[in-house]
């Protein structure tokens, strides 16, 4: 096959890519966009095989089976619960790719004595440092989430200054594969260096800001893509890296918003504001009303809309098909039920609609935190389930607090407020939250998944 | 420095491109974007291949191998779970 014929190959592949994202636009339309992104990849691959400089299959086809099978086995298995480690792992792989990608065409290039460029040079350092922060930060992501690791920050001294360094240090080492191309050593050696900072740039971030740092990641694996391609002057490399590190970038600028924090605080692993509000024994004192499920139920018995606020809680309890059969009980009823969807809610962009999509919760019942916040003046009942820092109402205040100016959900607004909780420990945040003990709050404690279960009997009782 | 200027060019028009479609796609599907777009950066995939078939060194062959197994679990995976995912969106009947 002619060079020509396959740079159109890869043309159409970019294109099939563009028109793929372009169908996730909708719901309706998402299925097919990822099947023509699939086909998109198909005929790259297809088209590279046919290159003239391959001189034998089977090292490329034992990959394609180990990685398929690995791949597929991944897919099939993994929970929807686990959406956030999934997709952290294979963020991991994509940057790891890509280190190994541009090392090896380094190589290549300086054994076969082609030429050496400055492009080359600078965009293998480049694929070496992105690839190998996002190969080791997303190995961390995952073992924080897969609770391998604590899922805690971890901070020590002079951290900052550590991780500088090590920025630094990567610079050097890129400067010196620029200025002396045939030192190999250098470019495994600023992958090694990388490596570290990949590590420590990742544990400092904790639980409920997970959904930023993988979204950066994410981003980082699409960077890291992109530099390979320019190490192999791949156009079709470029723009699929360029597309996906766009997406990474956005989704993290929605998370800070969302969360009203900086990208540098987040990777610092430090909370802004300090201050952690009113001590939780003046705000809970005497105002917390518990309910019991027949109480509860008594609320739903004369509702006539109703919100459920759902939160990583409910992912953990595995309660999602649990408030699927309550909405459709109350559905059944005559109760119109929406779910209010915070955009930080879980552990990575989007993760309470899967679950809820996964329960059969039709999409359109999924609103966002814009679309639901003027509602909740007339909502009769609002049920929160596992969730905590996104509907604490202090965060409307100006200063003070870890979460002030976040937005939130304003559930407080609704006539009643039920909380499903284990106890009234904080959440992410550390803080107090004086929903709990507001006049018009319902506390019903208990495990979420068994707390649903119950109301639904009660409710079928009454 | 032509080439570059030609694959420069690319890039920025690909971010540019990026951020009109994904700034469309709805919170709601983002979980699914994150998985997809994932599949897509596994396009390395295509650079591994080139590596590990061209057999020039025994370095360069394990290096290729090595990623055409990390890039295809990239694609692989990725495009499946997103399918997986994205059939469990369905519409009010």
């Amino acid at each position: 096959m002619s060079l020509g014929l396959i740079n159109i190959a890869y043309l159409v592949a970019a294109v099939l890519f563009i028109l793929g994202l372009k169908g996730l636009g909708h719901p309706r339309t998402a299925v097919r966009g990822n099947v023509l992104g699939a086909l998109g990849m198909l005929i790259a691959v297809v088209v590279t095989l046919l290159d003239k400089s391959i001189v034998s299959y089977e090292v490329i086809l034992a990959g394609v089976v180990v990685g398929s099978a690995l791949g597929a086995l991944l897919a099939l298995k993994i929970k929807m619960t686990a959406m956030p480690q999934m997709v952290a792992l294979l963020n991991g792989f994509g940057g790891g790719a890509s280190v190994l990608v541009a090392g090896a065409a380094y190589i290549e290039v300086l054994h076969g004595g082609g030429a050496v460029t400055a492009q080359l040079t600078v965009a293998t350092g480049a694929s070496g440092l992105i690839g190998a922060v996002t190969f080791w930060g997303s190995l961390v992501a995952f073992a924080k989430l897969q609770e391998i690791m604590s899922g805690r920050s971890i901070v020590f001294k002079g951290q900052q200054v550590l991780n500088a360094f090590l920025g630094l240090v990567c610079v050097a080492l890129g400067a010196w594969i620029v200025m002396t191309p045939s030192a190999t050593w250098a470019y495994w050696a600023l992958v090694a260096v990388a490596s570290v900072l990949g590590v420590l740039v990742t544990i400092p971030v904790g639980g409920a800001d997970m959904p930023v740092v993988i979204a950066l990641l994410n981003s980082y694996s699409g960077l890291a893509a992109t530099a390979t391609g320019f190490v192999l002057n791949n156009n079709v490399l470029i723009i699929a890296g360029s597309l996906v590190g766009a997406s990474g970038i956005i989704l993290s600028q929605i998370m800070c918003r969302a969360m009203n924090r900086s990208l540098a605080s987040v990777l610092a692993g430090i909370s802004e504001g300090g201050g952690s509000g009113a001590t939780a024994d003046s705000i809970y004192e005497g105002r917390v009303k518990s309910a019991s499920a027949e109480e509860v139920a008594m609320v739903f018995d004369i509702a006539r809309q109703a919100v459920v606020v759902p939160g990583y809680g409910m992912a953990v309890a595995q309660a999602q098909h649990a408030v699927r059969d309550l909405s459709n009980l109350l559905e059944s009823r005559g109760v119109e039920v929406t779910f209010a969807i915070h955009p930080v809610a879980g552990r990575m962009p989007g993760h309470m609609n899967v679950l809820l999509a996964e329960a059969n919760v039709p999409y359109d019942r999924l609103k966002t935190m814009e679309e639901a916040n003027p509602i909740f003046e007339q909502t009769d009942v609002v049920l929160v389930i596992g969730a905590n820092d996104v509907v604490n109402p202090v965060a409307r205040e100006a200063s003070g607090t870890p979460i002030s100016g976040m937005p939130i959900l304003d559930v407080d607004k609704a006539r009643t407020v039920v909380v499903i909780k284990r106890s009234l420990s904080p959440g992410f945040a550390g803080i107090a939250n004086p929903l709990f003990a507001a006049d018009n709050t319902l506390m019903f404690f208990g495990d979420g998944k068994k707390a649903v279960l119950e109301l639904i009997s009660a409710l079928k009782e009454s | 420095m032509d080439m570059f200027v030609m694959v420069l060019t690319v890039f920025v028009l690909a971010i540019f491109v990026g951020f009109e479609v994904i700034t469309k796609v709805p919170p709601i599907l983002h979980t699914p974007l994150m998985s997809g777009s994932n599949a897509i950066s596994g396009i390395t995939l295509i650079g591994a291949i080139l590596s590990a078939g061209t057999k020039l060194t025994l370095l360069t062959t394990v290096l290729g191998f090595t990623a055409v197994v990390f890039a295809t679990i990239n694609v692989v995976g990725g495009f499946l779970v997103t399918h997986r995912m994205l059939g469990m969106f369905r519409k009010k009947d």
